[in-house]
C-alpha cells in the first residue's frame, strides 16, 4: 500500500500508469508520448516495477510494460470507505438541493402571477 | 431516505499531500453554493446519516470561523472547526478544516463550483501539510464506514430480536 502510494506520488509515474491503463506499451512509446528522456522513463518504470504496479515482458528486442491490477485494486479498496463517506454526504445534499429548487420555483411562480 | 442518484463521487490523489473529490449536482451553482454556506442547511447534509450535526459557529467571510458539533446516538460529541480564507460567491470557497480531537492536523480545502446547463460540477481539493496527515484523513473514512456497518448490524440484531 505505502509502496503503491509512494510510487504514484510522482506526476510522471502517474502519467505512465495512465498510459498503460489503456494498453501495454514498449519503453520507446512511453518515452515518445511523455516527451521525457529514456533514462528518466526507465528509472520511473523501475520504481513502478518495484512497487509491483507494472510488469515487463520481452518481445523481440523490446520490453513491453503492462499494468498489474492488484496494487491498484488495493488502493481503490483503501479509498472506498472515504469515498462512501462523501457519497453519503452528497446524496443528502442532493435532497437539500431538490427542496431549494422547488422553493425557488414556487417563488418564481408567485412572482409571475 | 435519499433517492438513488446517477451522479458518482470521484476521489483521486493528485499528489502526495492532496485529495481531490468531484461530484456533479442537478442544480445551478448558486443553489449548491447556498447549501454549503447557509447554517440552516448544513445540519441536513453535512454529517453521516447516523450522526446529528449542529452548527455552533459559521461566520462566512474571509477570516471568519466555523465550528460544527457532531453528535452520536450514544451521546458522545466531537467537533470540527476551521477558518474561511476566501469566499467568492458562487464560484469558490477556501477554508481550513480541523477535527478538534486531532487539533493541529489542518487541511486547506478549496471548493470550486462550475455550472454547465443548469448542472454544477463541484470539486473539493484538500491540501494537507504532510503525507501522513493526508493518509490519516483517508483512513478516517474507514472508521466511519465501520461504525456505520456496526450500527446497521445493531439495528438488524434489534429487528431479529423483536
Amino acid at each position: 500500500m505505502q509502496a503503491t502510494l509512494s510510487a504514484l506520488a510522482e506526476p510522471n509515474r502517474r502519467q505512465i500508469v495512465e498510459l498503460l491503463r489503456r494498453k501495454p506499451r514498449a519503453v520507446g512509446e512511453i518515452v515518445e508520448r511523455l516527451g521525457l528522456r529514456q533514462p528518466q522513463v526507465s528509472k520511473h518504470l523501475r520504481v513502478l516495477s518495484e512497487a509491483g504496479l507494472v510488469q515487463a515482458r520481452p518481445v523481440a528486442q523490446q520490453r513491453i510494460y503492462s499494468l498489474r491490477a492488484q496494487p491498484l485494486k488495493e488502493l481503490d479498496d483503501w479509498l472506498e470507505p472515504y469515498r462512501r463517506k462523501w457519497d453519503e454526504r452528497f446524496g443528502q445534499l442532493d435532497d437539500v438541493l431538490r427542496d431549494l429548487k422547488r422553493k425557488e420555483k414556487g417563488k418564481k411562480d408567485v412572482h409571475d402571477k | 431516505m435519499s433517492m438513488t442518484s446517477s451522479a458518482t463521487t470521484k476521489v483521486t490523489l493528485p499528489s502526495d499531500t492532496e485529495i481531490l473529490i468531484t461530484r456533479e449536482f442537478d442544480a445551478p451553482r448558486d443553489l449548491v453554493f447556498k447549501a454549503m454556506t447557509d447554517p440552516d442547511l448544513i445540519p441536513r447534509w453535512w454529517g453521516p446519516r447516523n450522526l446529528t450535526t449542529t452548527v455552533d459557529k459559521m461566520d462566512v467571510r474571509p477570516g471568519g470561523r466555523w465550528r460544527y458539533v457532531s453528535g452520536a446516538p450514544d451521546g458522545t460529541k466531537s467537533a470540527f472547526r476551521g477558518e474561511y480564507r476566501e469566499i467568492v460567491a458562487p464560484e469558490r470557497i477556501v477554508q481550513t478544516f480541523e477535527w478538534e480531537p486531532m487539533a493541529g492536523h489542518i487541511s486547506v480545502d478549496t471548493a470550486t463550483f462550475t455550472e454547465r446547463d443548469g448542472h454544477t460540477l463541484l470539486t473539493v481539493r484538500s491540501k494537507f501539510s504532510s503525507k501522513a496527515d493526508r493518509d490519516g484523513m483517508v483512513a478516517s473514512g474507514m472508521e466511519t464506514g465501520l461504525r456505520e456497518t456496526h450500527d446497521r448490524f445493531a439495528e438488524l440484531l434489534a429487528e431479529l430480536r423483536d
